[in-house]
């Protein structure tokens, strides 16, 4: 080979390997922004296989926090949101930037900290008093930093504790769930967490759960198809479809059935009313 | 210590498993560095041989730009490309976001300086005689441009082995403008990302191992290549 065919061949090769990165798959593709909670703890690539399978179209799921889920929805960058923070939600779609909002499972947060608690959290009677007692303790408490539902969650209750956190013990992350819940091993220090991250965690973290089954400590999720009245290049149809199979029987059995290391993550709507 | 020896033994399991997660972020991690690459060294070649052979007083500047470029962090990259792909931005209308094409798109930024410093370089270095040479026994402007890159071809060999090092290493704009979408923009290095903020360690370090052996055999090949 001479030096010319040679540098071709290295040409060529890459611009083969290169239009390999171009759009060419023909099937329909729905693009849906959810929270790290639903992607991490693995419930979606149980559930949305089935629905791929039945209309023939891929989802593309984008995992952010539950903040930047809905601008992406805002932006309309994607077709359908899957998030929980219902007083967001229920903004996004009073802003006209979402329609059909479903609810469709919830789960809760629990507050999980060191096994030997140093500031006594498990003697508190709620979420607010379990705060006050770690910001008194100066105990490193670990948030989302995020914008995330549940870096949401975590700022309603420091609100209703009276006390606005600062200071060198509560460490603002800026991460994800797992991330987070890593962070706290390390520190030793506390976290919120929803529970379907923290079972998932479980094996890897010597975290305990400290304080949960508060009313405040509900965690609803739900679905929103974006408005193609705003955005009128969603694709409306198919996002219905997908809200329709996830809150209809098929979705809610998937979601009822799915178990980790046997302990279910999350309930469907509408039954099992302790919370 | 005995974590990361026990990570380790468990990331090897995990490649000789060969799971199609890993071998569709390898096969996106490629596709998409190898198209960032040749639109990279499209521009960044051109630029970094006009840079190289002008003597105009501007040429400082091009110098300085072209390093402060290299610099630029992968997110600010990503961001602007984020702000023109976005439907809200000029281009939304396109719907690149969140495609492997937007990846392409933010690597070629980011490699561009690099092939063009590189090959900016390796003009300097080269004898000074050889363009006047060309031009005396009558090759046009481009034939004699040619000439030139024929000469420093290892220089511009680097330039755009160090492209392609840059895009397939780096998070922050196949993250932010991929969006790590699994089986279709889920690179290598998003997928660590991923699997550490998962507390997977040992397939984030699996695919870490992966990451590098799959450079290392694009490098071997290259290289093969060049010296035969």
């Amino acid at each position: 080979m001479n030096q010319l065919t040679r540098n071709r061949c290295i040409a060529v090769l890459f611009v083969l390997l290169g239009l390999a990165a171009l759009p060419a798959r023909a099937e329909e593709r729905l693009r849906m922004s959810t929270t790290t909670s639903t992607e991490n703890s693995g419930l979606l690539s149980v559930l949305l296989p089935p629905f791929e399978k039945k209309y023939a179209c891929k989802v593309d799921v984008v995992a952010v926090g539950t903040g930047k889920a809905l601008k992406l929805g805002e932006a309309g960058d994607v077709d359908v949101v899957f998030v929980h923070a219902r007083a967001l939600e229920d903004k996004f779609v009073a802003s006209g930037f979402g329609v059909n909002r479903r609810d469709v499972m919830y789960n809760d947060f629990v507050l999980v900290g060191p096994p030997d608690d140093p500031a006594g959290v498990g003697e508190t009677r709620s979420a607010p008093e379990a705060f006050r007692a770690i910001s008194s303790k100066g105990s490193p408490f670990i948030s989302r930093g995020d914008e995330s539902g549940t870096h949401q969650k975590e700022k309603e209750i420091w609100a209703s504790a009276g006390i606005v956190p600062k200071g060198a013990w509560y460490v603002e992350a800026g991460q994800g769930m797992g991330e987070v819940l890593t962070m706290a091993t390390q520190k030793r220090g506390y976290a919120l967490a929803d529970r379907g991250t923290y079972i998932a965690f479980r094996k890897k973290t010597d975290l305990v759960v400290l304080r949960q089954g508060d009313k405040n400590l509900w965690n609803p999720y739900g679905i929103i198809a974006v408005n193609p009245r705003k955005h009128p290049h969603v694709k409306n149809d198919l996002a219905m479809k997908l809200v329709d199979f996830v809150t209809g029987p098929e979705g809610r059995s998937i979601i009822t059935g799915f178990k980790v290391d046997g302990e279910p993550l999350f309930f469907v709507s509408g039954e099992g009313e302790k919370h | 210590m005995d974590f990361l020896i026990s990570s380790f033994t468990d990331a090897l399991r995990l490649i000789g498993s060969f799971s199609p997660d890993v071998v569709d972020a390898v096969r996106t991690s490629l596709s998409v560095s190898a198209g960032a690459t040749v639109f990279a060294a499209l521009f960044g070649i051109p630029v970094g041989l006009a840079v190289g052979l002008t003597d105009s007083r501007w040429k400082g500047f091009a110098v300085t730009a072209l390093n402060t470029l290299m610099a630029v962090p992968t997110v600010v990259v990503g961001l602007l490309v984020y702000g023109f792909l976005s439907r809200q931005g000029p281009l939304g209308t396109l719907g690149l976001l969140f495609t492997p094409t937007a990846i392409v798109i933010g690597g070629t930024l980011l490699a561009s300086p690099i092939v063009a410093n590189y090959t900016l370089a390796s003009v300097r270095g080269a004898d000074p005689r050889i363009l006047p040479t060309a031009l005396t026994l009558g090759a046009g402007p481009f034939r004699a441009a040619a000439t030139l890159v024929g000469e420093i071809r290892f220089g511009v060999f680097a330039a755009v082995i160090a492209g392609f090092g840059r895009v397939v290493a780096e998070v922050g704009v196949a993250m932010m403008l991929g969006g790590n979408i699994r089986g279709y923009t889920r690179t290598m290095t998003t997928a660590i990302a991923l699997e550490t903020s998962k507390g997977e360690f040992s397939f984030g370090m699996a695919l870490g191992i992966v990451l590098m052996s799959v450079a290392l055999i694009v490098n071997l090949f290259l290289s093969l290549l060049q010296r035969r």
